[in-house]
Order: C-alpha cells, then sequence, then structure tokens
C-alpha cells in the first residue's frame, strides 16, 4: 500500500510541475526513479519517456482549451527538436554525458538569473 | 532559421535525456522574447512527436519498466491537469519567476549529481 502511495505521489508532483511549467517533469521523474524506486538509470530515461508523454497530452490539451498557442513558432520547433531528438539519442553513447551534465546545469543557472532579473 | 536551430538544439539535449525543456523555454523566452506561456505550450506540444518517435525505440529494445507506470502516470494526470490549470490562471511575470526558480534547482542538481549504474 505504502508503495502504491510512493508512486502516486511521484506521479502527481511530477505532473503538477510538468503541467505548470511546461517541462521539467523528465527531470524530476528520472532521479525519483533511480533514488526512490532503484531503477537503473538508462532504464528510468526511457521509462520516463512513456509517463511523460501521457501527462504532456493531457496538459497540452488544457494549454489548446485556454488558447494558450501559436502553431507556426510550434511547427518550426517541433521539426528541429524532432530531428535533434534523433541526432541526441545517436550521440547518448558516444559523448561524456556527466561532462554535458555540468556544461548543461551551468547554463541552466545563468539562464534562470537572467529569466529572475529580466 | 533561428527558431530551427532553438528546436535542434533543444532536440539534441533532449534526445541525450537531459531535459529538452529546460534549455527550450529560456532560449525562447530570452533570445526571442517569447511570452512565457507560449514558451511552454511550444515545449508540450513539441515533445508530443518526439517522444513518440523515442517510445518506439525504447519498446524495442524493452527498456520500459511496465510494473511501476500505471500508478505513476493515473498520480500523474490528476497533477498535470491541475498544474496547467493552475499555469493558465497564473501570471505571466510571476510563471517565469517560478520556472526560472525551478531551473536553478535543477541546473545545481545537474552540476553535482553522480550517475548511478
Amino acid at each position: 500500500m505504502a508503495d502504491k502511495l510512493k508512486l502516486f505521489f511521484i506521479g502527481f508532483i511530477t505532473g503538477i510541475i510538468n503541467g505548470l511549467l511546461g517541462a521539467g517533469g523528465g527531470t524530476l521523474i528520472v532521479p525519483a526513479m533511480v533514488f526512490l524506486l532503484g531503477i537503473e538509470d538508462h532504464k528510468a530515461h526511457a521509462t520516463a519517456i512513456s509517463i511523460i508523454l501521457p501527462l504532456t497530452i493531457v496538459s497540452s490539451f488544457i494549454y489548446l482549451q485556454n488558447k494558450i498557442i501559436d502553431i507556426p513558432l510550434t511547427i518550426n520547433v517541433a521539426v528541429g527538436s524532432t530531428i535533434g531528438g534523433i541526432i541526441g539519442a545517436y550521440f547518448l553513447n558516444k559523448l561524456s554525458i556527466p561532462i554535458l551534465r555540468k556544461i548543461f546545469g551551468i547554463i541552466m543557472i545563468v539562464a534562470s538569473v537572467r529569466m529572475l532579473v529580466s | 532559421m533561428k527558431l530551427f536551430l532553438i528546436g535542434l538544439f533543444a532536440g539534441i539535449v533532449g534526445g541525450m535525456g537531459i531535459g529538452g525543456g529546460t534549455i527550450l523555454i529560456p532560449a525562447l523566452t530570452i533570445f526571442l522574447g517569447t511570452e512565457q506561456h507560449i514558451a511552454q505550450s511550444v515545449n508540450l506540444l513539441s515533445f508530443i512527436p518526439t517522444a513518440i518517435i523515442a517510445l518506439i525505440y525504447h519498446i524495442k529494445s524493452k527498456n520500459i519498466q511496465y510494473k511501476i507506470v500505471t500508478l505513476i502516470i493515473i498520480g500523474g494526470i490528476i497533477g498535470s491537469s491541475i498544474g496547467a490549470i493552475l499555469a493558465a490562471i497564473t501570471k505571466a511575470v510571476i510563471l517565469k519567476k517560478i520556472f526560472a526558480v525551478f531551473l536553478f534547482g535543477m541546473g545545481i542538481y545537474e552540476i553535482f549529481s553522480k550517475p548511478r549504474k
């Protein structure tokens, strides 16, 4: 029972963040699965996508209902990001992820400070 | 072209599983001046085709842990509905600040986290 509640709450918190911020669900759920549920890293990444996809569809539907949408912008970005996604998945095993994580961590902190003070 | 490049870069990061949205949303708001709600909506919608393609690959390579996903998804659907409704009624300025705080925390995590094998 406690385990079932744990799974439910992991999903609930991930969902709130992903819906509220339109991102970040994956960044939260991967460490949650690795550290709280003891799932292997690469399996956690794959499983995260199967969880985030339905949550994203539900949130997208609510954003669309509230007319929070820019179709041309979305199409342009989606074309780039789908191609990029394939490139990224391909390079996943060829680059040093720990170093990349640190580089992106720094980019994220710089961006967050810019967003806070703008 | 600028949009395509931002998307491409975010996709590469997303495809490696380091969180494309946490890069895409600040890139759109900082470099293109996109409004916070719209940037979030762009990220949510553009993730759908990307995730479907990735999922096909992951299902084939049997990396999905089916035993745990159902309950997480049920909790997640309730949470993501509440989150999206909250986003719709929150002012862009406030939403941007909340996003920035989350991004800062995740940035710290990315720098100090150690991979587990």
